[in-house]
């Protein structure tokens, strides 16, 4: 799958723009963002929902409106809500969705995996928002489909649904089929995907693996604890330029910058040459969360 | 650790499969729901039942009300289904996503089309035998034979339609509480008002043209004519083929799918 410069504007308000990302068959691709980053637009535009105002989209090297009806046995879509009848029954629904496809999986068994089994019988508008959502998920794989794509297939789930939907997710990508999602959640793009978009206002902000991802810059922490109102002055030279030191609150030391075994070396030398005992000594190198912020700004945006 | 495998094996299902699926599903589901139910058959038959009894309170013109009555009462069926209920059935379906992720799926637009046709006629197939079935018990004698069944056949035909191609542009284009609304009150405003259980010769001299042109007039007042063999009325069949095309044009421009 292959996005290249799309455009899409809502009046006066471009919503994507100018965004170019690849997907590679046989794998997890997340792409995280803020709301209303631009993150759903752009999967409807691959869908065939949305007609792009600029740029080109090839799903399965078609053209998602022009090709929709060779594509849409091949791609399943979980949209981020709603998709099923209020008043029909959990699986009811999904044996009307299987019913569309020429080799569906077991509708039963789809149900009891993502632990729909006792929802049976009851209408689409009963189900809890995880029951709803689990259900859409189902929905979307029924019909052993190539691609999926899963607008933000964890949202407001418990951790056990989140981890039955991660394996399910995971089971996906074991069986040869490619999955494009969105989230918020970076533990979860850590944890499931092998290349990571970030987009925000439209725009490709980052792309790469988590690990690259987490590691660009090797921004990290290494903190201890020893006694307050040590002389830093020494610290300092011992380390190269650009490294920041936090004595807040005294007693907790914190060197902040990219981490290596050297700047631990240089950070030892200093207390044995002080002859204090570092307590506690961690490094921790950013999270993708950590990442996320920086790149995305800190503060809420109006 | 599970039996089920999702190596990917996509395809559509045929589309016969495809819209006798959908058809089932859209009927079902409007078995289930209590208003929709009231509305294709506690209603009409209650109109029957009570106008056949109702003696001279409501004058339905000359000859034997039963036979005025039933025909009027199959077309207030039609209206019932193939407008009010598929117009907030569809607007629901707009509003909850439904049409959105049917458009992802395999099921053409067509299909989905054939589909809600299908459960259309399926209920009112069953809407028209109740009435008829009432109608006899209660002493209706449509004249006409063959030909005249023929012929009121074609008008119901067309009346569905015509209704249903109103009820989708409604549907297609207002949001699901004003459909719910408006499909309402049209319903009330056409029986009251659209010629459709009183006859034409009911209602005041000067709104003869407007009843012929409406779409509930020209089937109601058509289906009586031909019931009563009095011929298939041009007109009406001119009226209703007006509308539903006009009617398809329309929807087929504004409909919105989400
Ligand atoms: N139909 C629409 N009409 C007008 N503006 C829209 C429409 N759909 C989306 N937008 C705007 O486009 C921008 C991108 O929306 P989008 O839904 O793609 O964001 P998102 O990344 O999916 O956000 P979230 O994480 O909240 O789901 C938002 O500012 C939104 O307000
Ligand atoms: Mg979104």
């Amino acid at each position: 799958m292959e996005v290249v410069d799309l455009v899409k504007r809502y009046g006066a308000k471009t919503a994507v723009d100018g965004l170019s990302l690849t997907v590679e068959t046989g794998s997890i691709t997340a792409i995280l963002g803020p709301n209303g980053a631009g993150k759903s637009t752009t999967l409807e535009i691959c869908e065939g929902y949305r007609r792009a105002d600029g740029g080109r989209v090839r799903v399965l090297g078609r053209d998602p409106i022009a090709d929709r009806r060779e594509l849409a046995p091949r791609v399943g879509v979980m949209l981020q809500a709603g998709g099923a009848w209020s008043a029909a029954h959990a699986d009811e629904m999904l044996r009307y969705v299987a019913s569309l496809y020429a080799h569906p999986l077991p509708v039963r068994a789809l149900m009891e995996r993502l632990g729909l089994g006792s929802c049976g019988r009851t209408p689409y508008r009963r189900l809890s928002g995880g029951e709803q959502q689990r259900l859409g998920l189902a929905m979307a794989v029924v019909g052993r489909p190539e691609l999926v794509f899963l607008d933000e297939p964890t949202a407001g789930l418990d951790p056990q649904s989140r981890r039955s939907t991660w394996e399910l997710v995971e089971q996906l990508v074991a069986d040869g089929v490619t999955v494009v999602l969105t989230t918020h959640y970076l533990e979860e793009a850590e944890r499931l995907a092998s290349w990571v978009h970030v987009i925000d206002r439209g725009r490709l902000l980052t792309s790469g693996t988590p690990h690259q991802l987490t590691s660009a810059g090797a921004k990290g922490t290494l903190s201890f604890r020893a006694r307050p109102g040590l002389a830093l002055d020494g610290l300092a030279r011992g380390l190269p330029k650009g490294y920041l030191v936090e004595t807040e609150p005294p007693g907790c030391y914190r060197i902040l910058g990219a981490m290596t075994p050297q700047i631990l070396a240089a950070v030892t030398a200093w207390c044995a040459d002080l002859g204090v005992m570092p307590e506690g000594l961690a490094v921790e190198r950013h999270s993708l969360e950590d990442v996320f912020l920086e790149l995305t700004g800190r503060e809420l945006r109006a | 650790m599970s039996p089920l495998t999702h190596s990917p094996a996509p395809g559509a299902a045929p589309m016969s499969r495809m819209v006798a699926s959908h058809a089932v599903m859209e009927t079902r589901l409007l078995l289930r729901n209590g208003e929709q139910v009231l509305l294709a058959v506690v209603i009409p038959v209650l109109v029957l039942l009570g106008g056949a009894e109702a003696g001279n309170v409501i004058d339905l013109g000359s000859g034997r009300r039963i036979d005025v009555l039933t025909p009027g009462v199959m077309a207030l069926a039609v209206m019932s289904t193939a407008f009010t209920s598929l117009a907030i059935a569809t607007a629901f379906e707009r509003r909850y996503g439904v049409l959105k992720l049917l458009g992802a799926s395999p099921l053409p637009r067509t299909g989905l089309l054939l589909g809600k046709v299908g459960s259309l006629l399926a209920v009112e197939a069953c809407q028209l035998a109740l009435i008829a079935l009432v109608g006899i018990a209660l002493g209706w004698r449509p004249a006409g034979g063959l030909g005249g069944t023929l012929g009121a056949g074609l008008l119901l035909l067309l009346g569905t339609a015509a209704f249903a191609g109103l009820g989708l542009l409604m549907a297609g284009t207002l949001r699901a509480e004003a459909t719910l609304a408006a499909a309402n009150l049209v319903y009330v405003v056409l029986l009251a008002a659209g010629a459709v259980v009183l006859p034409v010769s009911a209602y005041p001299k000067a709104m003869e043209v407007v009843l012929a042109v409406l779409p509930s007039g020209a089937l109601a007042q058509g289906l009586r004519d031909v019931t009563s063999g009095a011929g298939l009325d041009r007109t009406a069949v001119v009226v209703l083929t007006v509308w539903a095309v006009a009617a398809a044009a329309l929807t087929a421009r504004t409909f919105r799918w989400d």
